[in-house]
């Protein structure tokens, strides 16, 4: 197993590059989220970029993965969003993963894979030692890639009501 | 939760030929390892044949192969093969009509719901993963015990 984790790691590292997003990504970003889940909403995603993006990078994660081979047009191939948050819920420190989206082409390239490595990279650097995310139960593909990340559910129950 | 033997035993034989991925492996060598007779292993064998997850190799040498995709077939896949998980729906009687039926139903239907998505969501290949992690961690801890007990003795 550590043998095949490494070899994957070796093939993301040649085809995907991940870094932090910049200005000039966010129209790539809009454009990625409105094909996938068919909402457009530009206006959150340049509050996103500007709170996530520019604001706070020590604990804030906005990265995009793009082509490591393309040198002259960056292509945004899919991004992830995460921070660290304390104290919450009585919750220690920790990383939290709330957005993740690969686009749909280029799914099974370990995009995804090379997106959560990263981010899990920065949380570690920045000290915390767990990360979370939220999937709806009935979102099989996150849920599977999730799960196949080694994610498994963890000490919380999330719980809502209707406001009558 | 609480599964069926047989539930267990598909589990751990599919486990066992995507360890084995290329090779078929006949139901004593699965029985053996975790110790159950063939004779119930090949029943379990059957219910998977016939739900397209295995396939029989006939003749000497021949056995079990995986015949699902790893990273698609899922443990909900395997369990509702053995396990009746209907929800209360199939359960309904008079007393659901009343309002502490209802709330029970509503109760139970949100524990159905989380097994149900639970076992949705885990597929043989991150199994197979977990089982990994498992298995490094448990060979680590025997070389601690050993590396312990070697200590010890020369004390």
């Amino acid at each position: 197993m550590a043998t095949a984790a490494k070899s994957r790691a070796t093939n993301t590292d040649t085809a995907v590059r991940v870094r932090r997003v910049q200005a000039a990504d966010i129209p790539q970003v809009i454009g990625l989220d409105t094909r996938v889940t068919k909402l457009a909403k530009a206006e959150y995603w340049n509050d996103v970029f500007l709170r996530y993006g520019k604001r706070r990078p020590h604990e804030r994660f906005f990265l995009v993965a793009e082509h490591r081979a393309d040198k002259t047009k960056s292509r945004v191939l899919g991004f992830i969003i995460g921070e660290i948050r304390a104290w919450e819920f009585g919750s220690t420190p920790c990383g939290w993963v709330f957005a993740l989206s690969v686009e749909p082409e280029m799914r099974l390239h370990n995009v995804g894979y090379a997106l959560l490595e990263a981010i899990s990279r920065e949380f570690k650097k920045a000290g915390v030692g767990k990360m979370r995310t939220m999937v709806a139960r009935d979102a099989r593909l996150p849920m599977l890639f999730f799960r196949s990340e080694g994610m498994m559910a963890g000490p919380y129950i999330q719980l809502e009501k209707d406001l009558d | 939760m609480r599964l069926q033997i047989s539930t267990r035993l598909a589990i751990f034989a599919v486990l066992e030929l995507t360890a084995h991925e290329g090779r078929q492996l006949s139901v004593a060598e699965i029985g053996q390892k975790y110790g159950v007779s063939s004779h119930h292993l090949a029943k379990v064998m059957h219910v998977m044949g016939r739900a397209g997850l295995v396939h029989a190799v006939r003749g000497a040498g021949g056995g079990y192969q995986f015949a699902g995709n790893a990273r698609r077939t899922t443990l909900l896949d395997l369990v509702q093969l053995f396990e009746d998980l209907s929800s209360v729906e199939q359960d309904a009687d008079a007393r659901d009509a009343t309002p502490e039926g209802q709330a029970l139903r509503e109760v139970v239907s949100e524990v159905d719901d989380i097994v149900r998505a639970t076992l949705g969501s885990i597929t043989i290949a991150t199994m197979r993963k977990l089982v990994d992690r498992h298995a490094i961690s448990c060979a680590g801890r025997s070389k601690a015990v050993l590396s312990r007990r070697r200590n010890q003795s020369r004390l």
